[in-house]
């Protein structure tokens, strides 16, 4: 029985174990690697992606439960890389090694659809639940207030050149 | 070595028409730095400058990054002396070469002290022909020229792009001698640049090893022993026709499930029973005794001995003793263990994957197989970490050998479990100091004995305050254990720093003395007249301490309790002052002020990842972090047990640097060492309760 599914924007089949993590099946069989394993029991957050747009931990996912869903991986996050977060996170310089981003820019840009300006309680409770090994919360933090900012001028620009 | 050659004819190919200067990046003697022009494919030189006629500025880096910033910090240097717009360079990583590069690793913070001349003198080489270049086509003396971000300026406003230059300037011959950049006119050093990788992290992009795929690859687990039992058999019959399972094979006491996905290895891995003869297991009680029976004999190692301890402590009006314990620890990068390989029946290797030491994954590979080196190629990927967990290559021995047996392409990854249970962890010890003070508080004997479990010399003998107090011994003891280990971010000093500043917390008190003032008299005396040989620069010391005292407003904030440390390590000093609150009850750190001299900081915002990663790791490790050992099996294994420190447990950082110009230092360990004595001497101020076991928080 093949699952069906969609993934940054493509349909795709899978005719492999109903039971494979989501994150197996992305990077195994979709050749999608930039989502990272980190612990392989819901506790890090390097594997997040989003299904049907809710940031997920897809290391403990099965693709079976995914089925017709829409995944949006780190890869599908933006057509140039020019999401805001991924901007502010190369313009304040948040990795180190960089295993651990795109789980944190993958739950930070989720974060800021629900709250697209987030208090500084708000950023460090939503981005607590992702480890970074080398510690670069502080710039996490910081970047995440930065892409809130250029969200919001990105949008006041747009709203402006429609209404010109 | 075939494909070797290929991709160098093919960068060669790539820059045609190109100026190309290679230079040693490691070489180990920066005085002697030689420069050559090259086609790529000569034998001398680990790192290669090139410049296209379109002005693209490339350098080729030959040392594994590791997130300590190096592929960054490096280039800066040759593109400031070179005198070239940051924008146009690019820095690519190249493979392991022993035929073309010299030295490739990473590890001990010492890479950019080591290579400061010689990345200087590329940069100034190569900028030096583009001016005499330009003169000779301008006909002018090149001493009227000048260069601004890739051009040569001449004197009656002549502008030439060093692009437009490559053609005369590669026929020049190489200087031997140049001039450096004044520090004053410096463009690139000291400023804030972004991480070359950066664009290709944020969009996923970056290879990681575990990102490795190759044509025919297999994907293998490894079940390991516990630490001290060797295998009896295995039963796999279940394993071996679960779909997707190539293979179940045994080396070395260990069983490796082979499988074409990762999903398909894994579940069928837990289908396989493996039974043990069990050896001699350790346990913590084991490590116990270990302690309390180095701790007792009589035939300790003496690192140190100045002036007569006993005799001064029988004579001290005070005295003052304390145990510390370090356990053993996890390295846990976040990118666990993995490593390919493909043993071929041509009798070449191919390797790939995150290692800090390519160049001895290469050699044990080739002994393990006895093969020539010459055989064995090694790819390097990007790494998720190391804390030098990457400088023990059994990750790349398991591939080879499992290669070997099933004679496949194979990429061995680890679980996290395996990660974490599976060895190479930072040494156990336990410390005792005994301190005696004169009837002014003043210390006049200071005792170290560390005992370590596979740490070697668990101390530092040499350490501050050694060097300012009279009568010193320090001895060790080393256990030898069958739970591997290995060096850890920053060896032995990530604890005994903190023992040793949280033990002269102590002693400051119990001398009734400032912890900050007893330390800049010490300093004055180590200066003025020294006991025994210094490894420190007594006014470097001085200098941090007094900032740090300074910039954290030192015993002077309301509410909040402070605890001071300050140490050298790595040629690098770090003063720390940490601040703790009482929040809901409870002390908590708030803040951190660390003050480093590093000499000149090459990349600021490279340089202040380094400081406050290096807080936040330090504090982590210290509030949370142990493992556990019963019968020769570690635990936790996972993160749900094994607690690192998250982004609403941090303290807020502000990290300064002093700025002395002075030939750069390592940066990625020595922020480590002081942090875990200025916290729990925060904690003690704040709580009035000393801590002299890690985790902090059990
Ligand atoms: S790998 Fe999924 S949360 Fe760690
Ligand atoms: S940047 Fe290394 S784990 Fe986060």
């Amino acid at each position: 029985m093949s699952i069906q599914l969609t993934v940054n924007k493509k349909k795709m089949s899978l005719d492999i174990d109903p039971n494979t993590p989501l994150l197996w099946a992305l990077r195994d069989h979709m050749s999608l690697k930039g989502t990272k394993f980190g612990c392989g029991i819901a506790q890090c957050g390097a594997c997040t992606v989003w299904v049907n747009g809710e940031a997920t931990r897809s290391c403990v996912l099965p693709i079976s439960a995914v089925a017709n869903a829409d995944i949006t991986t780190i890869e599908g996050l933006s057509d140039h890389g020019d999401h805001p977060v991924q901007v502010a996170w190369d313009e304040l310089d948040v990795p180190q090694c960089g295993y651990c981003q795109a789980g944190q820019i993958m739950t930070a840009a989720s974060l800021l659809k629900k709250k697209p300006n987030p208090s500084k309680t708000e950023i460090v409770d939503g981005m607590s639940g992702n480890i970074c090994r080398c510690g670069t919360y502080h710039r996490i933090q910081e970047a995440v207030k930065l892409a809130s900012e250029l969200a919001s001028k990105k949008k006041t620009k747009s709203t402006v050149k429609k209404s010109a | 070595m075939k494909s070797t050659r290929r991709s160098f004819i093919q960068k060669a190919a790539l820059f045609s028409g190109a100026f190309c200067l290679g230079f040693d990046w490691f070489q180990a003697n920066g005085k002697e730095v030689s420069m050559v022009q090259t086609t790529m494919d000569s034998g001398r030189f680990n790192a290669f400058l090139a410049i296209d006629p379109s002005g693209k500025i490339i350098l080729y880096s030959p040392n594994p990054e590791i997130g300590q910033g190096i592929k960054t910090a490096f280039p800066v240097v040759v593109a400031e002396e070179l005198d070239v717009d940051w924008k146009d360079v690019e820095v690519r990583q190249a493979n392991l070469d022993t035929q073309n590069f010299e030295r490739q690793l990473t590890g001990g913070s010492g890479a950019l002290k080591h290579s400061w001349e010689r990345l200087r003198k590329a940069g100034a080489t190569a900028r030096k022909m583009f001016v005499q270049a330009a003169a000779q086509t301008w006909n002018v003396d090149a001493s009227t020229c000048k260069t601004s971000k890739g051009f040569v300026l001449g004197p009656k406003g002549q502008k030439a792009s060093y692009g437009s230059l490559v053609a005369i300037a590669s026929k020049l011959p190489v200087p031997t001698e140049v001039t450096y950049k004044n520090r004053k006119d410096y463009q690139i050093i000291g400023k804030r640049t972004k991480g070359v990788d950066n664009k290709n992290v944020v969009t996923g992009k970056s290879v990681f090893g575990l990102d490795i795929d190759k044509p025919g690859m297999l994907i293998a687990q490894i079940i390991r022993p516990p630490f001290g039992a060797t295998l009896k058999s295995f039963d796999a019959a279940d394993a071996l026709k679960m779909p997707g399972i190539i293979d179940v094979v045994s080396f070395k006491n260990k069983v490796a499930i082979v499988g074409k996905s990762t999903w398909e290895v894994m579940k069928a891995r837990g289908t396989v029973s493996c039974k043990y003869n069990p050896g001699d297991l350790e346990s913590d009680s084991t490590h116990q005794k270990w302690f309390d029976e180095g701790m007792k004999t009589d035939k300790a190692t003496v690192q140190r001995k100045d002036g007569d301890f006993a005799a001064a402590l029988a004579r001290s009006a005070k005295v003052v003793e304390a145990t510390y314990e370090c356990p053993f620890i996890s390295h846990s990068p976040m990118e666990p263990m993995n490593f390919f390989a493909d043993v071929r029946a041509d009798g070449t290797v191919l390797l790939a994957g995150p290692t800090q030491v390519p160049q001895s994954a290469q050699k044990a590979v080739a002994s393990l197989l006895k093969i020539d080196e010459k055989k064995v190629e090694v790819e390097l990927s990007k790494m998720g970490g190391g804390f030098g967990r990457r400088l023990n290559n059994d990750f790349a021995l398991d591939a080879a050998e499992l290669s070997s047996i099933i004679k496949k392409p194979v990429k061995v990854m680890w679980t996290r479990e395996d990660d974490m249970g599976g060895g190479i962890y930072r040494p156990a010890a336990r410390y005792h100091f005994k301190a005696g003070l004169d009837a002014s508080g003043n210390m006049i004997a200071f005792y170290l004995r560390g005992v370590g479990i596979n740490a070697g010399n668990a101390t530092r003998q040499d350490n501050f305050p050694v060097g300012a107090i009279e009568n010193v011994l320090v001895e060790s003891v080393n256990q030898v254990s069958a739970v591997s280990t290995g060096p850890w971010r920053a060896p032995i000093t990530n604890f005994l720093g903190y023992a040793e500043q949280a033990f002269l917390d102590e002693v400051a008190e119990a001398g009734g003395k400032d912890p900050v003032q007893m330390r800049l008299d010490w300093l004055a005396r180590a200066k003025s007249n020294p006991v025994g040989k210094i490894t420190y620069e007594p006014d470097r010391f001085i200098e941090v301490i007094k900032q740090a005292a300074e910039k954290s407003n030192w015993k002077k904030k309301l509410g909040v309790h402070q605890g001071f440390s300050v140490y050298f390590s790595h040629l690098s000093y770090v003063a720390q002052v940490a601040d703790a609150r009482i929040v809901d009850g409870k002390a908590k750190i708030t803040h951190v002020t660390a003050v480093t001299d590093c000499g000149e900081v090459v990349n600021l915002s490279g340089a202040e990842n380094q400081i406050k990663g290096a807080i936040i790791d330090g504090m982590g490790h210290a509030m949370f972090a142990k493992l556990r050992f019963n019968e020769g099996v570690a635990s936790p294994t996972n993160f749900n047990g094994y607690r690192l420190i998250k982004g609403n447990e941090i303290p807020t950082i502000n990290a300064y640097f002093v700025d002395n110009g002075i030939e750069p230092t390592g940066l990625g360990e020595p922020a480590l060492p002081p942090t875990g004595g200025s916290i729990a001497n925060a904690l003690y101020a704040a709580t009035k309760k000393r801590l002299y076991k890690q985790p902090f928080e059990v």
